[in-house]
């Protein structure tokens, strides 16, 4: 089977809400691709009819070429993870795999592998209804890997984490893709996939905004901007804008200054005098790239709305 | 960079039925309150039989101190207990012989107040053969009834119409054998065969001669909540006459006989009925009160049947009616039924898996608890005085399996009414109100006789008949209601419409599951 998700098309109304409106994206293998949006975006709804879970009212969602509905041990194909809570509180960790695994035609032996991988062993156990959320999501992540699945559909796997567990889950994250897999994961904090996504889908009111690589996203956000730490910043200032540039200050000591190259800014602060620790390209955050992306959004949809109001 | 696709390991696997059914049985076994609640519902069925048997008090004493040496009562040649009480003119027959008789009155009066009445519907009066004068021993007779004209009865339990419905009234018993054949008649001309029965085993020596016997006159009065019987005994008086032996009839005239006379524990107060016979030229005069016929089971009788070891059967279905619900509801208030159907999206089949899981385990229970709760309520129930009615063995195993049949059936349908609402009160409430309110309403005598037969027809509780286990009798009047433990349905029929409703709320079940976004 082909390790890929292709979303073509979406539609899902819940009422007067328009849920899914045109959603369509492909996730290739190999990359751990973002799925980004608000709350409310239709991330969720995506997934689960990715998943054959909801229904579309247009549309189709096909893993590895199929409708999830027709795959015959579906956690073979597709691992997934939507709701760690999802959760018979009174059963225990192992016990809760071993029925997913049974299911599958899979055994208790790799229920204990997929143990292992995700780190929980000393607690598997033990009833999940004591687990921390942390604990729960690693259980989630072990429930998805059960069935050595070529796809991973992963729905906020970070959410509750702690710092470590977050940088455990980037990593692990980042290595099921290098095995060759296909992982989508959802977040709706673009930092959350900082270091772990190689390409990102952004949503929002239920279609896709941007559908790009996270370097060019960044490369794009970042523009020529150069970055320059000085203690004379009003100077500075001063002779820059002079010389042409646009400079914002971004901190107590920091200047962005666009329309010069770095050459000519240190030219100008040397001409002039005015002492400076250093002078950088300016690299943007996903964050910052991701903020640039949704306030064009938002701003169009105000628009919109205004003319739409008038 | 080219990146090659990811190709599992994992050795492939059958994809089968099997697997989710194991699935199912995994999810069940590993959550303790399920597990526990089902063998709650074991116990509190076997507790609350031995319970009801333990509170049962069985006391008598009959008048002037006599002991209670009648309170089990004789058993018929097929082993079931009779009533063998009448009053018997005889004489021994010796081989093959006949007994031809004209009755030509038949009256009753009550003999509270010695006031003539309308003869009971099943008061007789006729000719009869006979083992002996022993209550339970093997008979055949020809009798004119108060209400269902001349009828050929043997062994208790035999009974079969003849035609003839005015008096007087011919009748002619013969024996040949084992074999007696009975034949009726207007006239004394013409005979027409009313029946031939067998009698295994009768000596070459039996009794042979004319009787009379009248049962209670009973009336039920039924009312919301409360049930009164009034009843007062009835004495008949039968007169012959044109009495014609044929064969070897060695004594020399007729022994009168109270045959079962109550040693003691008859009903208390009244006036024993002036029970006798008399000779007058040819005829002679029979005065009998009592009854030749099987003891019914019911409210006020003192045996108890194999089904009122199951009395918890109610109770214990409770618990299972949660524990399924249950098995469902909290799929769907944890969101694991996405986990479940993700792992398998033909959602039929998982409804169908947990159907199977949860009526075997459920059955398996309700099989263990009725084996144990039969055997050992019945040892009680023996100790306390009180008599079983033996069934055969065929019926007191569907008994026990239907009564775990029937558990396991409602479990299922608990479990599609939980799919259905998605919550364990709502589907709870609903299943109880079906199965377990309607059985209640009906047996503990809240209700009259004629709405507890019909929720009795029309709800699932209708299921509950496969537990009855003595048949009614058309020859001897009794409440036959469900407080009885008559059922209006047969075993099968009741079981059916419990499995009618389940059908369809499976077929909900499946369609709603998938229908629904998950």
């Amino acid at each position: 089977m082909e390790a890929t998700i292709e979303v073509t098309g979406l539609r899902k109304r819940f009422g007067p809400t328009v849920a899914l409106d045109g959603m369509t994206f492909t996730v290739t293998p190999g990359k751990v691709t973002g799925f980004v949006g608000p709350n409310g975006a239709g991330k969720s709804t995506t997934m689960r009819a990715i998943l054959g879970l909801d229904s579309v009212d247009a549309g189709h969602a096909l893993v590895g070429g199929r409708p999830y509905r027709t795959l015959r041990h579906p956690l073979r194909q597709v691992g997934s993870l939507l709701d760690a809570g999802a959760l018979q509180p009174a059963r225990t960790g192992r016990n809760h795999l071993l029925w997913l695994a049974h299911s599958q035609g899979l055994g208790a032996r790799r229920v204990d592998e997929v143990v292992g991988q995700v780190g929980l062993a000393s607690a598997i156990r033990r009833r999940a209804g004591s687990y921390s959320l942390g604990m729960r999501q690693r259980l989630g992540i072990a429930a998805a890997l059960l069935g050595d699945p070529p796809v991973l559909v992963l729905d906020e796997p970070v959410n509750g984490m702690d710092p470590e567990g977050i940088r455990w889950m980037r990593g692990f994250l980042r290595s099921l893709a290098a095995e060759g897999r296909a992982v989508l994961v959802s977040s709706h904090l673009m930092s959350e996939l900082q270091d772990t996504a190689d390409h990102v889908v952004i949503v929002g009111r239920g279609k896709v905004i941007a559908d790009v690589s996270v370097a060019d996203l960044i490369e794009s956000a970042s523009g020529d901007r150069i970055t320059l730490l000085t203690t004379a910043r009003t100077q500075a200032m001063t002779v820059l804008a002079h010389a042409g540039a646009t400079v914002a200050v971004t901190g107590a000591d920091t200047l962005t200054v666009s329309g010069l190259s770095g050459e000519r800014v240190v030219a100008v602060l040397g001409e002039n005098a005015v002492p400076f620790s250093e002078v950088s390209a300016h690299r943007a955050s996903l964050e910052e790239a991701y903020m640039e992306l949704t306030r064009d959004a938002v701003e169009f949809h105000a628009a919109v709305a205004e003319e739409a109001a008038r | 960079m080219t990146m090659t696709t990811y190709r599992s390991e994992a050795p492939p696997a059958r994809d089968g039925f099997g697997q989710l059914l194991r699935a199912e049985w995994t999810k069940f076994r590993t959550v303790r309150g399920w597990v526990i609640g089902l063998v709650a519902a074991a116990l509190v069925i076997v507790l609350i039989g031995l319970f009801g048997a333990a509170a049962s008090n069985f006391s008598c004493a009959g008048p002037e101190g006599r002991s209670c040496a009648a309170s089990t009562p004789p058993v018929g040649p097929d082993g079931e207990p009779v009533n063998d009480r009448f009053y018997l003119a005889h004489q021994s027959l010796s081989g093959d012989g006949s007994i031809t008789a004209r009755l030509t009155s038949l009256t009753t009066v009550s003999s509270s107040d010695n006031q003539k009445t309308e003869p009971e519907p099943w008061t007789k009066a006729g000719i009869i053969i006979k083992e002996s004068t022993t209550p339970g021993s093997a008979y055949a007779a020809l009798a004119v009834t108060g209400g269902h004209g001349v009828r050929m009865q043997h062994n208790y339990t035999g009974d079969i119409a003849g035609t003839v419905s005015t008096k007087p009234s011919w009748l002619r018993l013969t024996r040949s054998g084992d074999t007696i054949t009975g034949h009726e008649s207007t006239d004394g001309t013409d005979w027409h065969l009313v029946g031939t029965v067998s009698l295994p085993g009768l000596p070459s020596t039996v009794r042979a001669g004319l009787f009379a016997a009248s049962p209670h006159h009973e009336v039920i009065t039924e009312s919301f909540v409360s049930t009164s019987a009034t009843s007062y005994p009835t004495l008949a008086t039968a007169e012959f006459d044109r009495i014609d032996l044929q064969g070897t009839w060695p004594d020399t005239g007729w022994t009168g006989d109270s045959i079962g006379d109550r040693a003691g524990g008859g009903p208390g107060g009244g006036a024993e009925p002036p029970v006798g016979f008399d000779e007058t030229g040819d005829g002679v005069t029979v005065s009998g009160a009592g009854n030749i016929a099987p003891i019914v089971a019911g409210r006020g009788g003192l045996g108890k049947t194999i089904e009122s070891s199951l009395v918890g059967a109610f109770a214990g279905l409770i618990a299972v009616i949660v524990v399924a619900a249950t098995f469902m509801t909290s799929e769907y208030r944890r969101g694991l039924i996405r986990t479940s159907l993700a792992a398998s999206p033909r959602r039929g089949r998982v409804l169908a898996a947990k159907a199977v899981v949860i009526g075997a385990v459920t059955f398996v229970t309700g099989l263990a608890a009725a084996v144990i709760a039969v055997p050992l309520v019945g040892a009680v129930e023996r100790d306390k005085g009180h008599f079983m009615f033996p069934v055969p063995t065929a019926t007191e195993v569907r008994v026990v399996v239907g009564t775990a049949a029937l558990l396991a059936v409602a479990a299922v349908f608990s479990l599609a009414v939980g799919t259905v609402l998605r919550r364990s009160a709502g589907a709870v409430t609903v299943v109880i109100v079906a199965i377990v309110l309607p059985y209640i309403l009906a047996i503990a005598s809240v209700l009259p006789s004629g709405p507890s037969d019909w929720l009795l027809r029309v709800t699932p509780a209708a299921a509950f008949a496969v537990q009855q286990s003595v048949p009614e009798y058309a020859q001897v009047t009794a409440s036959y209601a469900p407080a009885d433990g008559y059922f209006p349905l047969t075993p099968l029929a009741g079981f059916a419409v419990l499995c009618g409703y389940t059908a369809l709320a499976l077929g909900v079940a499946t369609f709603v599951l998938r229908r629904r976004d998950a």
